[in-house]
């Protein structure tokens, strides 16, 4: 995977310095909030509930046992013994206090890790499929494109005040795991019809209050000119985006008022103009990122799973995926124990998972934007002895990709925006489908659970997805149904008057029910929705 | 009745206007009636506390103070997720009070 | 024409060229296209920076506004002029604060009129942040990428 060079780590370390005078500065009451807060939040420091959150940036998704360790160190040192993997792929700490901001940043730059542009309007972290480089299914690794797109993104003087924030994403394989149309910018890596590689643009995605998936607005773009295309994209909403409004100034407003054609208009002829200036960075830059991210020395081994074990049996079924290579698998790590909080690990399991990366993935991991964790690379061989391990570590729950393995936003137990919890939502879901067993037998279910409109838990993209609401001062949820992030990408529906928290368990379980008696063959909860149509589930739900 | 809440410049931790000084628990708030704006403005200045704000709450019969917004009950107790995070880790069921 | 519009010599605090100051006010985008003896110009942020792009041989100065810091239009503006070739004074003027110097001074920006003074050391310090940098601009820097490669 990648790793700096000196100029990487200049870059990284300048920032640490610049926060430190900064914090000084509003601790001496040199600044006032509100000078200080776009300090801070470009350094991904936020105030929630009950304390300062930081927010850490993982790019694509990737990294090491040794940034994974240093991760569960802060979590120990810092904040009150444990961290919160997000759907941005990236990691939230809780309990942060704004003296120890800078030492923080200083001991993420020690392993090449930092929180910038993880908050304010600017690019975001790029986000990727969290099987990249390994998946048997994709036509090349992502992340070389992504890396050249974090660079290109750090720091970008023209684009750092943007009307809002700004998401990409980067995909090269037909099976989309990065929900990557719901992006402002999803890139797809494809191959043209002479064989050579090339990048697919879809703009103006999103979430939120108000979600749009991304048209294609280029199929090819060759691999030399993608920095340039990317910028004119850019440019385009820099210059266009509504800043009058602050929920209309997503791309994805500014595509969907304009159009499709027009946008793209605006974006060739920009392009063109840009291609003159020589912006592209040189293609050998590409390729040495790329011998960053060469395959490990996989060996030849066992290429049957012994199944012996019944347990072990159901979690290879749940929790793993094809590899490229066909004596090795990718194995997901579950941050959904039943009844237990989506996405948080303790220091400990964080320093846990780290060196069983270290023995079986080639020192490498991986966040899913579904708050798990992939051991990308498992030989066959020594995937019972990794299983053993998670078990002993309380992470060997078996249920990706089921009703239990939800993502569930902080809600209102740590988030200032939200309107109801989401949490414990999440929890009594998973305690009561596990308990009663109807999990196994719903199969691939995902179910999306966020705690405000503002989607941070995708609900608009879950099969079954929920909304905590604000109704006159007690929390109650929307329930949805028919979303999905994959590549056939939809919006969810709404099923009608919203529930309480009691209630919308139940109409979780009365939906579930609807699915399992109208279901043909091996249809998913979602192709029968697809199938059927709203009626019957709502029917289920509100009577005749 | 009204109340004053904010969080620590430093720790960031939830904090509750007393009266004189910021207080970590919210049955300490005192009402400040019409002077919400001025102790806000006097203390923002003073840069102790971060975004200060006024809220609604009220004092229950056996003293204890009760904000009116489920928001403000999870700030003066914690996450209702760990009880053992939240400044009554001995008893779980303060989370009840929260709803 | 008076000085209605625009700062005057004396708000610009940092300024990076040895030419004579323009001494006279800017006019708006519109004025500036019918007026075929204006050399001063002020860009605000709703305004196209494309349609001087025909005038620039004999426009001197152009003064971007940030009415707020968090409007980044101005960046592109002074980019896509100074793109097209424009070599005159380039001012950033308005809610300019030490954290967006380093920045506009890379989108080819090279004088500086902000509403509040700044501090000078913070400032000298800003305009310094960066040794290297990613991104390819108007300023003409080698980026780091070029520079992995040489
Ligand atoms: C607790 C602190 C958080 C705050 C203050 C926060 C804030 C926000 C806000 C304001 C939006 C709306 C953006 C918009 O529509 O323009 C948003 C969207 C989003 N957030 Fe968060 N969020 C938080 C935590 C998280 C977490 C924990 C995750 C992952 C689990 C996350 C992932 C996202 C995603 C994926 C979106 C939707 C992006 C889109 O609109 O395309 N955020 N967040
Ligand atoms: S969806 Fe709303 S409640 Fe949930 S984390 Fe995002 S902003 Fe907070």
């Amino acid at each position: 995977m990648y790793s700096y060079d000196h100029y990487d780590q200049a870059m990284v370390d300048a920032r640490v310095e610049e926060f430190r005078d900064q914090a000084r500065r509003r601790l001496e009451g040199k600044l006032t909030e509100d000078q200080f807060k776009p300090l801070r939040l470009m350094n991904g420091l936020y105030l929630q509930l009950h304390a300062y959150m930081l927010r850490v940036a993982i790019p694509y998704g990737t990294l090491n046992s040794r940034q994974m360790h240093a991760l569960g160190d802060i979590a120990d040192k810092y904040d009150r013994g444990y961290g919160h993997f997000t759907t941005r792929q990236n990691l939230q700490y809780n309990w942060i206090k704004l003296e120890d901001a800078a030492d923080i940043l200083a001991d993420l730059a020690k392993v090449e890790m930092h929180a910038i542009q993880t908050s304010g309007n600017c690019i975001r972290n790029i986000s990727s499929d969290h099987f990249a480089g390994a998946a048997a299914d994709e036509l090349v690794d992502p992340r070389p494109y992504a890396e050249l797109m974090r660079q290109w993104s750090s720091f970008h003087p023209e684009f750092t005040y943007l009307p809002r924030k700004f998401k990409i994403a980067v995909i090269a394989a037909e099976k989309d795991r990065a929900a990557m149309r719901l992006h402002d910018i999803g890139i797809q890596i494809v191959q043209n019809e002479a064989g050579e590689l090339g990048a697919r643009f879809y703009v103006g995605g999103g979430m939120g209050r108000t979600p749009m998936i991304a048209p294609m607005i280029r199929n090819f773009v060759p691999l030399d000119q993608l920095i340039t295309y990317a910028e004119a994209c850019l440019r385009v909403y820099n210059r266009y985006g509504r800043r009058d409004n602050k929920y209309k100034a997503r791309i994805k407003i500014l595509v969907h008022e304009l159009g499709k054609d027009e946008y793209t208009r605006q974006v060739e002829e920009e392009f063109a103009h840009l291609l003159s200036q020589g912006i592209e960075p040189p293609l050998a830059e590409l390729e040495r990122i790329r011998t960053h991210f060469a395959d490990p020395a996989f060996e030849d081994g066992t290429k049957q799973v012994d199944r012996s074990d019944p347990d072990f049996a159901v979690w290879v079924d749940r929790n793993t995926h094809r590899h490229k290579h066909d004596s090795y698998v990718s194995a997901v790590i579950s941050l959904k124990p039943v009844g237990g909080i989506p996405g948080d690990a303790t220091g400990e399991q964080i320093r846990i998972m780290a060196r069983l990366a270290k023995q079986y993935s080639f020192d490498e991991l991986r966040i899913m934007h579904t708050q798990n964790v992939v051991l990308p690379h498992v030989k066959i061989a020594d995937l019972h002895a990794l299983w053993t391990e998670l078990e002993t570590a309380g992470l060997g729950a078996p249920n990706m990709d089921t009703i239990e393995d939800m993502i569930a936003c902080p809600g209102l137990d740590y988030c200032a925006l939200a309107n109801a919890r989401s949490i414990p939502l999440a929890q009594r879901i998973s305690e009561r489908f596990d308990a009663s067993d109807k999990t196994a037998r719903l199969g691939e279910l995902k179910m999306k659970i966020s705690g405000c409109i503002n989607a941070c838990g995708h609900h608009h993209a879950g099969h079954i997805g929920i909304l905590g609401v604000d109704k006159k001062g007690t929390e109650n949820y929307q329930l949805s149904l028919g979303g999905s992030e994959a590549e056939d990408t939809s919006l969810a529906k709404i099923t009608g008057p919203g529930f309480t928290e009691d209630g919308v368990i139940e109409a979780v379980d009365k939906v579930t029910d609807v699915y399992l008696e109208q279901r043909q063959g091996e249809e998913r909860f979602l192709d029968t929705y697809r199938r059927i149509g709203m009626e019957p589930f709502k029917e289920a739900l509100y009577g005749a | 009745m009204i109340i004053l809440t904010g969080n620590d410049l430093k720790t960031g931790a939830v904090t509750w206007w007393n009266g004189a000084d910021w207080s970590l628990y919210v049955d300490d708030a005192v009402d400040v009636g019409e002077q919400a704006e001025e102790i806000l403005a006097r203390e923002e200045a003073l840069r102790r506390v971060n975004v200060p704000y006024s809220i609604q709450a009220t004092r229950e019969d056996d003293g204890k103070v009760r904000p009116a917004h489920i928001k403000d009950r999870i700030r003066a107790l914690g996450p209702t997720v760990r009880p053992d995070l939240t400044l009554k880790p001995q008893s779980p069921e303060a989370i009840d009070w929260v709803i | 024409m008076g000085h209605d519009l625009g700062t005057s010599p004396d708000d610009v605090q940092f300024r990076f060229r040895d030419d004579e100051v323009v001494d006279h006010g800017t006019v708006t985008v519109d004025a500036c296209c019918d007026q075929t003896n204006a050399t001063a110009v002020r860009i605000e942020p709703g305004d196209d920076a494309r349609v001087l792009l025909p005038y620039l041989d004999r426009i001197a100065l152009v003064e971007v506004n940030f009415p707020s810091f968090g409007d980044g239009r101005g960046y592109s503006a002074a980019r896509i002029l100074r793109e097209a070739g424009y070599t005159g004074e380039l001012r950033a003027v308005g809610d300019v604060l030490i954290d967006q110097l380093s920045h506009m001074r890379r989108c080819g920006f090279d004088a500086f009129a902000p509403d509040k003074r700044l501090d000078e050391e913070d400032a000298a310090r800003a305009f310094a942040t960066w040794d290297n940098v990613y991104q390819r601009t108007v300023d003409g820097r080698r980026t780091i990428q070029e520079l992995r490669h040489e």
